[in-house]
């Protein structure tokens, strides 16, 4: 039977068997014990399914009412939807610590799984790796996060979930999120593997570039799915607040992001290779704090979960051994790594290295502006903002170059490169470049916003351009170019789509910066104008739902008099926390979205009036929309026989295969 | 995370601050200037001010009171003709510059504000530094006629 | 001409440069994390300008019968007084009120109720106690906005002239008024 003891039992046997996972194969890879080190694999899925049954028990407690679990009783109650009892388990600390373990565990039984191909030190080593990290997770979960405590007496019904989180989007936000960040505990344990081994090379970039896609591409899911959350949830009709904890899933991303470029260099050319290990440390460490902070209350985010800040210093004491730990393993051991390959500065590793730079410079302005205020105060007891404004300014100026040369990037030839044969090529891409520029400089006002949109549509074309460059497109028959795009190799495809991805996110970011809104209170019948729009609030109507009742709006909107749509936006009483969500009702053509939502009702029964927020969100679906295809472009390129998880035998790449991607 | 997002919002706001956060305030259209390039400068200093009580937001954005209250003095100080830095200095003079969603430039905001160029320049003097070390440390050069001649006669024997 | 394992060190003082960061950054969360458990460092703090400035021009509206005041009354004090700002719809104002109660006889306090509605202040002072000596009423909040105050409750110390002296963002609690308040009164009741 599921019970939350035994569920207890299971995270203490996996923290065991954690440990042991986390010494035993390390001790082997030393001594070259092969049957210490073949102990591994098992421990790591023995360790994954102990976590399971620990899981599986927290969800049994919370399907079946137990409101003697302290955890359900404060976050669920009877009268909740099935679904979001069970995706509940997950939104809040304690279960979302469980959720990070049990993450992290199936990391390591993937590798266990997968890794057959890799050395076996190399592989004991990341295992263990893997473990010792799961060690502290799971120890932090049963001293000081304990999910299973119990509390008696039992209450007979539990205090109830954030209405808010009574949402499809939401309740798989954070597994993925969390995929995302967790993810990146791979490539950190092949870094930390390597500095053990003393040795990166070729094959090594090889193993773990299909890791760092792979959390690159869930990270990303989950940072989309985030922001579409804020945006269709929170009703304020934006998507993204400069918030800490936003920012805290953005810097592992563009580390993330330099991360998965840096490793093609070391696997083409050997190169970059303690750049490589340090952004594979750095990119776990800011998935690791950025989450965990943000737990203890420092940063000035209402997005916290309850603080607690002796819970902090555990934090902080745990942070210090991973991160400090392999800071200075990395210090120790990354001089004594040989020097990789030359390059000439116009080369595709150049190209590789200024993407390097400039995300590693956003990545260090974002990181400064998010921890700035807390330090001000610490510092000098001053407390400051920094918001979008200051975000605005500072990010983009250095994300315009960034797209810039993410046209010319993928064109250039390895070692040494000429750059006027690569202008050649790309000169219906600048056209298209200038013509959106042009037509931007009437559609949009804002400098940035001008040139955001040219920008995207550069790497748009220049992604279209590599392809068909590749295939000969035009050139040569259609069936010859298809024939050619059957052969090339996916990784190259996965490039061009999830750059154009980046342009297509881009580009909706331009036109959102030109978005309208209008915040008014009327009586039913009154009919408002934006954005060429005629809004007409005709209804406001009581129904009830499962644990709320709703306050549901009929908006009609018509375009020179033509109807558009009839939207519902609501207003959500619930009826256990006292409390009230807004629904919004959003109408999108994909090209604009429409977006309404319904506040409060004023003034005598008789004649009451309604708040009424309504937005014109010019391309707003395009912002996540080029998300998932970046995600899709990631995705594709891990299905290259090349990026095959443990596929290539450790042996210098031959020449011929370094010419493509 | 952005798991208990709202009910942090909510708690704080209605518990601690006892200022809604979430419920949508009243707008009077009225309230818009009527001069439209005035309106336009107000909603650009609205946009640079912090809704105290509220996410890293606008006032401008949010719909908090507080929030509506202060887009109406905006309002207020634009239409007696006050420019931008004289409308913002009122609201820092109140609230510190904590209402200030883009800090002051000052000694204390410099590393903040130099950042961008700091990373830029950081990044590009490394790699340079690196790639004239790689360069300056060039593979041997090909071997000269003499020397050929004289390996060959070595590897003879 | 450096040796090799010269070299090998300094590789790794640089190499060392990224713990370097992370040890900074870790002792500065500590110090936050300790200041947060004794209260010394408060990251949501708002810390508005205001201390040592004088009163800002205000106006409220009357709330008969109490008297009401004007900012030429703060600022003909004598005497420090305490200005509160407080609402009936405000749960954290309710839970002040017993504090602000016993208080009442050691120190002179005026309030302003902040967007609220006339009946209701006069049943919620009705219930909890009235410590106020003098009231007025903020129907609009814009007094508040010229005190620089974000929410309620928010208190400040007026001192003699119309010197604000003390301010904080919080409900008041015995320890802060023991501790902080009442010696702060000392002081500026002795020129």
């Amino acid at each position: 039977m599921l019970s939350p003891e035994l569920g207890h039992y299971a995270l203490a046997l996996a923290c065991v068997l954690a440990a042991v996972q986390g010494i035993i194969p390390l001790i082997g890879a030393s001594r070259r014990d092969a049957r210490l080190m073949a102990l591994a694999p098992g421990l790591a899925i023995g360790q994954m399914i102990a976590l399971g049954v620990s899981f599986l028990s927290l969800i049994y407690a919370a399907v079946t009412d137990d409101f003697s679990v302290q955890n359900i009783a404060e976050n669920s109650a009877v009268s909740k939807p099935l679904l979001y009892k069970i995706t509940g388990v997950w939104g809040n600390h304690e279960g979302s610590i469980l959720l990070w373990a049990l993450i992290l565990g199936l990391c390591g039984a993937a590798v266990a799984a997968f890794g057959r191909n890799l050395p076996s030190a190399l592989r004991a080593r990341v295992i263990a790796v893997l473990g010792l990290v799961a060690t502290g997770f799971e120890l932090f979960c049963l001293t000081t996060s304990d999910p299973f405590a119990r509390i008696w007496p039992a209450p007979m019904d539990g205090q109830g979930m954030n209405p808010l989180l009574q949402d499809p989007g939401l309740a798989f936000h954070p597994p993925i999120l969390y995929t995302g960040y967790v993810g990146f505990a791979v490539p950190f344990a092949f870094a930390i593997a390597a500095l053990i081994e003393g040795r990166v090379d070729a094959a090594w970039g090889r193993w773990v570039r299909p890791w760092a896609v792979a959390a690159w591409c869930f990270l990303t899911c989950g940072i989309a799915m985030g922001s579409w959350w804020s945006y269709y949830v929170l009703g304020w009709g934006g998507y993204w607040f400069w918030d800490p904890v936003e920012n805290a899933s953005l810097i592992p991303w563009l580390t993330g992001t330099a991360l998965i470029h840096s490793a093609i260099v070391v696997e083409k050319r050997e190169a970059l290779k303690i750049w490589t290990v340090l952004l594979a440390i750095a990119t776990f460490s800011f998935s690791l704090s950025g989450t965990f902070l943000v737990r203890s209350g420092i940063l000035n985010s209402v997005h916290a979960f309850a603080n607690d800040p002796a819970r902090g210093v555990f934090i902080l004491g745990l942070l210090g051994v991973v991160i400090g730990g392999s800071l200075a393993l990395f210090a120790y051991r990354a001089p004594t790594l040989t020097a990789g390959g030359l390059f000439a500065p116009i080369s595709r590793e150049g190209a590789l290295v200024l993407n390097n730079i400039l995300l590693c410079s956003l990545c260090a302005v974002v990181l400064t502006g998010t921890m700035y205020p807390p330090f001000m105060s610490l510092l000098f007891d001053r407390t400051i903002s920094v918001g979008k404004p200051f975000f605005d300014a500072t990010t983009i100026p250095l994300a315009l170059p960034l797209f810039i040369f993410m046209g010319f990037g993928p064109m250039l030839p390895w070692k040494r490169a000429q750059l006027w044969p690569v202008l050649q090529k790309l000169w219906l891409a600048a056209i298209v470049a200038a013509l959106a520029c042009a037509v931007a400089v009437f559609e949009l006002s804002g400098v940035l916003a001008i040139l955001c949109a040219a920008a995207a549509l550069w790497v748009i074309a220049a992604s279209v351009t590599d392809l068909a460059e590749r295939t000969k497109l035009f050139r040569v028959p259609v069936a010859t170019s298809l024939q050619r795009a059957r052969m090339l190799p996916r990784a190259i495809i996965g490039t061009a789509i999830a750059h154009a991805g980046v342009g297509i996110t881009v580009l909706g970011l331009a036109a959102m910066s030109q978005a309208q809104h209008k915040i008014v209170e009327v009586p039913i019948g009154t009919t408002e104008q934006l954005a060429g729009y005629d809004w007409t609030l005709k209804a406001v109507e009581q129904e009830p739902g499962p644990n709320y009742t709703a306050m549901v709006a009929t908006l009609e909107v018509r375009r020179n008099g033509r109807l558009v749509t009839v939207m519902h936006p609501s207003k959500r009483s619930f009826n256990s926390q006292n409390q009230t969500t807004t629904d919004v009702a959003i109408h999108t053509n994909m090209l604009a979205d429409l977006y309404g939502v319904l506040g409060d009702r004023h003034g005598p029964d008789t004649s009451p009036t309604y708040v009424l927020r309504l937005h014109y969100n010019p391309l707003a679906p395009w912002m996540w929309l080029g998300a998932l295809i970046m995600a899709f472009g990631g995705a594709l390129s891990l299905s290259d026989r090349r990026m095959r998880v443990g596929a290539p035998q450790r042996a210098k790449p031959t020449p011929a295969s370094t010419s493509v991607a | 995370m952005t798991i208990r997002h709202k009910l942090a919002a909510l708690a704080a706001g209605l518990l601690l601050m006892a200022t809604p956060v979430l419920v949508l305030a009243v707008d009077d259209p009225s309230e818009m200037l009527p001069n439209p390039q005035q309106e336009a400068r107000a909603q650009a200093i609205g946009a640079q001010l912090r809704c105290l009580v509220c996410q890293n937001e606008s006032i401008e954005d949010s719909s908090a009171g507080l929030a509506r209250d202060l887009r109406r003095v905006v309002r207020e100080h634009v239409a007696k003709g006050e420019n931008n830095q004289q409308v913002m200095d009122w609201m820092v003079s109140r609230y510190g510059n904590f209402i200030r969603l883009k800090p002051a430039f000052s000694l204390g905001t410099l590393l903040l504000w130099a950042m961008p160029v700091l990373a830029l320049l950081m990044g590009i003097g490394t790699a340079f530094l690196f790639y004239r070390r790689r360069a300056a440390a060039p593979p041997p050069p090909p071997l000269t006629e003499d020397e050929k001649a004289r390996l060959a006669r070595l590897t003879k024997d | 001409m450096t040796t090799p394992s010269d070299n090998l060190t300094r590789r790794r003082l640089l190499m060392a440069l990224p713990l370097a960061g992370a040890g900074v950054a870790g002792v500065a969360f500590w110090k936050m994390l300790d200041g947060m458990q004794h209260g010394s460092f408060n990251p949501h703090d708002i810390n508005a300008p205001v201390l040592d400035r004088p009163v800002p021009d205000f106006t409220l509206a009357p709330l008969p019968p109490a008297e009401g005041f004007t900012t030429q009354d703060l600022q003909q004090l004598t005497k420090p007084v305490l200005v509160n700002f407080f609402a009936s719809w405000c749960i954290p104002c309710l839970a002040e009120m017993p504090t602000l109660m016993t208080l009442k006889d050691r120190l002179t306090m005026w309030g302003i109720a902040y967007k609220d509605k006339p009946d209701n202040i006069a049943s919620f002072l009705h219930h909890s106690g009235n410590p106020f000596t003098r009231l007025g009423d903020d129907h609009t909040g814009r007094a508040g906005i010229e005190w620089g105050i974000s929410g309620v409750p928010e208190t400040f110390l007026v001192g003699p002239g119309g010197i604000i002296r003390w301010h904080t963002a919080a409900p008041l609690t015995d320890a802060t008024i023991n501790r902080v308040l009442l010696p702060l009164v000392q002081r500026l009741q002795t020129p």
